[in-house]
C-alpha cells in the first residue's frame, strides 16, 4: 500500500497526448500518404473490400502485439541487432496469422497469396518499431498500432470500395448494379463496367488522388517538389 | 518454362514494381536522384541474385513437405513449411550481413556505392517477395530460381531509375500544388505501370512457337496469333 503511494500520479489511461496518439495517423500523420509506409501490400490487395479488410485485421494483429513485444524488450535489445531481433518477432506473429487465416478464411488467404507473408516487410511495422516501440512503454505504444493502422484501413477500404464498385460492380462480393451477363438492372441501359479499374494500375491512380484531396484539404502537408 | 522465358517475365511482364508493387517503399523513399537510385538498384539485383537460389536450397531440402528424406526416409511426411516465412527472412537478413562484410572487405569501391543501402534492403519486399513467388511457382531446378532472382532484380532496377530520371525532369514542371512530391509520383508510376502491361502478350513459352516457327519465318502474322492466343487464355 505505502509503495503506491510513493509512486508519481499514474497517468490516465486516455490521457489527451494518449489521444493524440490515436487519431493523428487518421488523417495529419496518416501511415501511407503521409509517412509512405506499407505501400506494397496496399495497392496489391486492393481489389475487394473483403480483401482490404482482412489485411487491415492481420496488419493490426501484428503491429498491435509486436508494437507491445518490442516495446517490452525495448531496454534488451542491443541496437546492433536490432533489426533481426525486430525481424523474428514480426515473423513469429505472421506465422500465427498465416495459419489461422488458412484454417478459417482459406478462399480469402488463398487471393492474398504472398502478401501475407509480405506483413514481415511490410514498413508501417518496421517503421512503427523503429520510430515509437523502441522508445515507448507499451500501452502507448499499442495506442499507437490501433491509429496507425486504421489510418492505413480507412486509405485501404477506400481504395478497394471505389475499385470494387467501379471495377468489377460489386459491393462486399454482391453485384449491385445487375447482372451484367444477363444485362439486367443498370446494365440493360447499356452501364459497362470498367474493367481497367480492377489492374495494378488504378490502384496507384486512387491513392495519388487521395493524395491530391487530403493535401488539397489541409496545405500544411505539401511537400516542395 | 526455359531461361529465356524466365528472364522476360522477371524483367518485363510480372515486373516487382508494376504488376506486384513489391519494394514500393524504398522505390518512393530513394528515388529523388539517378545517382543513389543506380546504386540501390545494383545492391537490390545483388541481394536478389544471392538470396533466392539459398531460400530455394532451404525450400527443397528443409521446408517443403518430404524434403527431408536426404537425411532419412521416416521423415517423407513431414511439413516444415509454416516455418517457411522465419526461415527466408532469417536468410534474408543475415546474407544482407554477409554481403555488406563481403563486398566492404574485397570491393572497397563497390562498398562506398552500396554502402548505405544495403542494411535497408533486408527489410524491402521486393527481397521476400522474390523468395515468396519463388516459393509458389516451384520452379524445377536452382539454375531457373537464380535466373528468377537476377531478372526480377534487373526489372525493380529497370523501374527505379527510370522513375529517378523522370523525378529529375518534374522539378521543372508546373505540378498542382498538392500533387508535388508523393502524389505526381504515384501517378506517373500508375502511366508506367499501362505501359508496362503491354508486355503482357508476349509469350516465349517453348513448345507451340517452335513449331510455328518451323512453318513460316517470324512474320507480324505470327506474332498477332501469338497475341491472339494469349488473349483468349
Amino acid at each position: 500500500m505505502s509503495n503506491d503511494k510513493i509512486k508519481a500520479p499514474k497517468e490516465p489511461l486516455f490521457s489527451k497526448k494518449n489521444k493524440k496518439l490515436v487519431t493523428e495517423p487518421l488523417d495529419d500523420n496518416n501511415p501511407l500518404t503521409i509517412q509512405v509506409l506499407g505501400i506494397c501490400s496496399a495497392l496489391a490487395i486492393t481489389v475487394s473490400i473483403e480483401q482490404a479488410l482482412v489485411m487491415t485485421g492481420s496488419v493490426f494483429f501484428v503491429l498491435g502485439a509486436g508494437n507491445m513485444i518490442i516495446s517490452l524488450l525495448r531496454n534488451l535489445i542491443p541496437s546492433r541487432i536490432r533489426i533481426i531481433v525486430q525481424l523474428v518477432v514480426v515473423a513469429s506473429l505472421v506465422i500465427i496469422v498465416n495459419e489461422v487465416l488458412q484454417a478459417f478464411l482459406p478462399d480469402v488467404a488463398e487471393k492474398l497469396s504472398v502478401f501475407v507473408g509480405l506483413i514481415i516487410t511490410n514498413c508501417i511495422i518496421m517503421g512503427r518499431f523503429e520510430a515509437f516501440a523502441m522508445a515507448n512503454k507499451p500501452w502507448p505504444s499499442f495506442l499507437d498500432a490501433v491509429g496507425n493502422t486504421v489510418g492505413y484501413g480507412i486509405v485501404l477500404v477506400l481504395v478497394s470500395l471505389f475499385r470494387e464498385v467501379f471495377g468489377a460492380g460489386k459491393f462486399f462480393n454482391v453485384p449491385i448494379f445487375g447482372d451484367r451477363i444477363e444485362g439486367t438492372g443498370l446494365y440493360s441501359i447499356g452501364y459497362m463496367d470498367n474493367n481497367f479499374i480492377i489492374l495494378a494500375p488504378f490502384a496507384l491512380f486512387a491513392v495519388g488522388l487521395i493524395i491530391w484531396i487530403q493535401r488539397a484539404r489541409n496545405k500544411s502537408l505539401i511537400e516542395e517538389h | 518454362m526455359d531461361h529465356i522465358n524466365i528472364f522476360l517475365k522477371g524483367v518485363f511482364i510480372e515486373n516487382m514494381i508494376f504488376a506486384y508493387f513489391l519494394g514500393m517503399c524504398s522505390y518512393l523513399a530513394v528515388s529523388k536522384t539517378v545517382k543513389t537510385a543506380v546504386g540501390l538498384g545494383a545492391a537490390v539485383i545483388f541481394v536478389l541474385g544471392v538470396t533466392v537460389p539459398v531460400n530455394y536450397l532451404l525450400e527443397n531440402y528443409v521446408l517443403k513437405e518430404g524434403a527431408l528424406t536426404w537425411l532419412d526416409p521416416s521423415y517423407a511426411d513431414m511439413d516444415l513449411s509454416f516455418l517457411s516465412f522465419i526461415m527466408f527472412i532469417a536468410v534474408i537478413a543475415s546474407m544482407v550481413q554477409l554481403v555488406e562484410m563481403l563486398v566492404e572487405k574485397f570491393a572497397p569501391a563497390l562498398y562506398g556505392a552500396l554502402g548505405i543501402f544495403l542494411p535497408l534492403i533486408a527489410v524491402n519486399c521486393s527481397i521476400l517477395g522474390g523468395a515468396l513467388f519463388m516459393q509458389e511457382r516451384q520452379y524445377s531446378t536452382i539454375g531457373e530460381a537464380t535466373n528468377f532472382g537476377i531478372s526480377s532484380g534487373i526489372g525493380w532496377f529497370l523501374a527505379i531509375v527510370a522513375i529517378a530520371a523522370i523525378r529529375e525532369k518534374i522539378k521543372y514542371s508546373k505540378v498542382p500544388a498538392p500533387m508535388r512530391g508523393l502524389g505526381i509520383t504515384f501517378v506517373i508510376t500508375g502511366l508506367m505501370g499501362i505501359a508496362f502491361m503491354s508486355f503482357s502478350g508476349i509469350n516465349f513459352d517453348t513448345t507451340e512457337k517452335e513449331e510455328e516457327a518451323q512453318d513460316k519465318p517470324l512474320t507480324t502474322e505470327v506474332l498477332d496469333s501469338n497475341l491472339d492466343h494469349a488473349s483468349i487464355d
